[in-house]
């Protein structure tokens, strides 16, 4: 579980992200919505340490995150599917992989499940990573981050500029990872949203103005944001 | 056809104590986009290095003396590394991102460095005496011989730029270099500590510039601005070879030194000089970055 509460976070001296609370539980899929710039990557990017960011408390199970740097977060379980993918374009697809173990304190092997959740992955695993496209450096961003065999996935727009058949393989497998770990998406594809998210908090301007579970949640009012 | 021969080697010769001098630049310079203007410095540190292993062999094993050079070559690069190490961690560290000020602040620090070994071991040069085995010449044809030591730098040029290429492309230390080098932040989000990797990453760069310094000191005698000598060719070499490719190296010292040598023995000392350096003018006009260009994190956006 993740546990963040007074989470301020933005770039240079300004904030963008202002006293954020949010709960991911483990067996739900968590989905932050919001419009361009209300700051749903400055909060991901917060929660990975990346830039400027304060929190009464950022936690994970028991782990107090708040005081380390990156790469000791991701050693701490949150597996982060950046916005745009960011793989490795000069390596190939088995080296960008094994980038994830080092932040599996487990295990020094690439696991099979991930080929059988992506079996494009091991028809080009000799291939360079940047050799690949959108939809498969997708697949390729979310199974790196699975190798650090994470506790929490934390996912940035992970429908954008994709297409349609690959966004539905990417939400079955969503749904089929929630019950081993928490999961965080941000996104503004609201149809993707209703279908995979279990409970949904809305963002406008760097605030929470709206959470509630799928099912509950006032969808006029969300839609309503989003189209502004 | 003896005297074209040894002419080649000759040039070969250059090339391989370039490549050596300019290995480490390709790491420090061409991956990490620091522009180290005291890598010169560490090849003289290494250089000393290999006359205090020697001095101290000659004191208190004179009888082991002829195997100080196998000590020298790893206590060169070990103390050249280590220096480069407390480096990055007090300095370099503050300046990425800004390659002016790297610029300026590496140049403070070979003139502090060149100082401090004029202050140790005296302005005036001092030089190693090599073991028997690394002088006289193995001769091939009746006219044809080349010098042992030669080849010798060589070979451990040769095994320098595999023993690199070997660790950054198929070790896990390798693989995480290429990783910050390419991502500094994903390369965080996926665990890496890319401050370890940064401090490690220019310790391999001027450890390699220490190993470059012992091998010059069979060749000639050290003074504290020998590093000077190499710098400026040695950064001519990376940038003609492709900053951050080790082919690019190996191409680029290769150009220098044989170049160089053939035209100096086509024309004169001074022509050759300037034409090589012509040659490069035109290769940089077509080849910007270098013949072999990387994508590395700076140089490239």
């Amino acid at each position: 579980m993740l546990t963040i509460e007074d989470l301020s976070a933005g770039y240079g001296e300004g904030t963008v992200v202002n006293n954020l609370n949010l709960i991911a539980n483990q067996g739900q899929v968590t989905c932050l919505i919001g419009r361009n710039g209300a700051g749903k990557t400055t909060t991901l990017r917060g929660i990975m340490g990346l830039i400027k960011s304060s929190a009464d408390t950022l936690r994970l199970d028991e782990t107090d995150l708040s005081k380390m740097p990156t790469y000791r977060r991701a050693q701490s379980g949150i597996g982060y599917v950046p916005q745009g993918r960011e793989i490795f374009p000069n390596m190939t697809v088995r080296d960008n992989l094994r980038i994830g173990l080092e932040a599996n304190e487990n295990s020094q092997q690439v696991p099979d499940y991930l080929f059988t959740l992506f079996p494009i992955l091991k028809q080009f695993l000799d291939r360079k990573g940047g050799d690949l496209s959108g939809g498969q450096q997708q697949q390729l961003a979310i199974a790196r981050a699975l190798v650090t065999d994470p506790k929490v996935l934390i996912l940035d727009e992970p429908t954008e500029g994709i297409q349609p058949s690959v966004i539905q393989e990417i939400g079955e497998v969503i749904t089929e990872l929630k019950s081993k770990m928490a999961i965080l998406i941000v996104e503004q594809y609201l149809e993707f949203v209703m279908q995979i998210s279990d409970y949904c908090y809305l963002l406008e301007n760097g605030n929470i103005t709206l959470e509630g579970l799928r099912n509950e949640i006032d969808l006029e009012q969300v839609k309503h944001t989003l189209a502004l | 056809m003896g005297t074209i021969i040894m002419q080649l080697f000759n040039g070969v010769s250059v090339a391989s104590i370039l490549m050596l001098a300019a290995i480490g630049l390709t790491i420090t310079f061409g991956l990490m986009g620091i522009i180290n203007m005291a890598h010169g410095e560490f090849i003289m540190i290494g250089a000393y290095t290999t006359y205090v292993i020697q001095n101290l062999f000659q004191t208190y094993l004179p009888h082991f003396f002829s195997s100080y050079v196998f000590v020298a070559l790893i206590a060169s690069f070990v103390v050249a590394a280590l220096l480069g190490y407390l480096m990055e961690r007090t300095i370099i560290r503050f300046l990425y991102d800004r390659p002016e000020d790297s610029l300026l602040v590496t140049w403070g620090i070979s003139l502090v460095l060149q100082q401090l070994a004029q202050n140790i071991f005296g302005a005036p040069d001092v030089s190693v005496t090599t073991p028997k085995y690394l002088q006289g010449s193995i001769q091939v044809t009746k006219t044809v011989s080349f010098a042992t030591d030669r080849v010798v730098i060589l070979i451990i040029a040769l095994a320098a730029i595999s023993a690199v290429a070997y660790m950054l492309f198929k070790t896990r230390f390798g693989r995480n270099i290429t990783a910050t080098m390419q991502n500094r932040k994903m390369a965080a989000s996926m665990g890496i500590n890319t401050k370890r990797i940064d401090s490690m990453t220019f310790a391999l760069g001027t450890g390699l510039a220490g190993l470059a310094g012992c091998t010059i000191t069979w060749i000639g005698s050290i003074d504290p601005s020998i590093g000077q000598d190499y710098i400026v060719n040695a950064f001519i070499t990376v940038v003609v070879g492709g900053a951050g490719t080790l082919l690019g190296t190996l191409f680029g010292s290769a150009f220098m030194g044989v170049g160089d040598t053939s035209l100096e023995f086509l024309t004169n000392p001074t022509i050759g000089q300037a034409l090589i350096l012509i040659l490069v003018i035109v290769v940089l006009q077509f080849k910007p970055k270098g013949m072999f260009s990387s994508k590395s994190r700076k140089l490239n956006d």
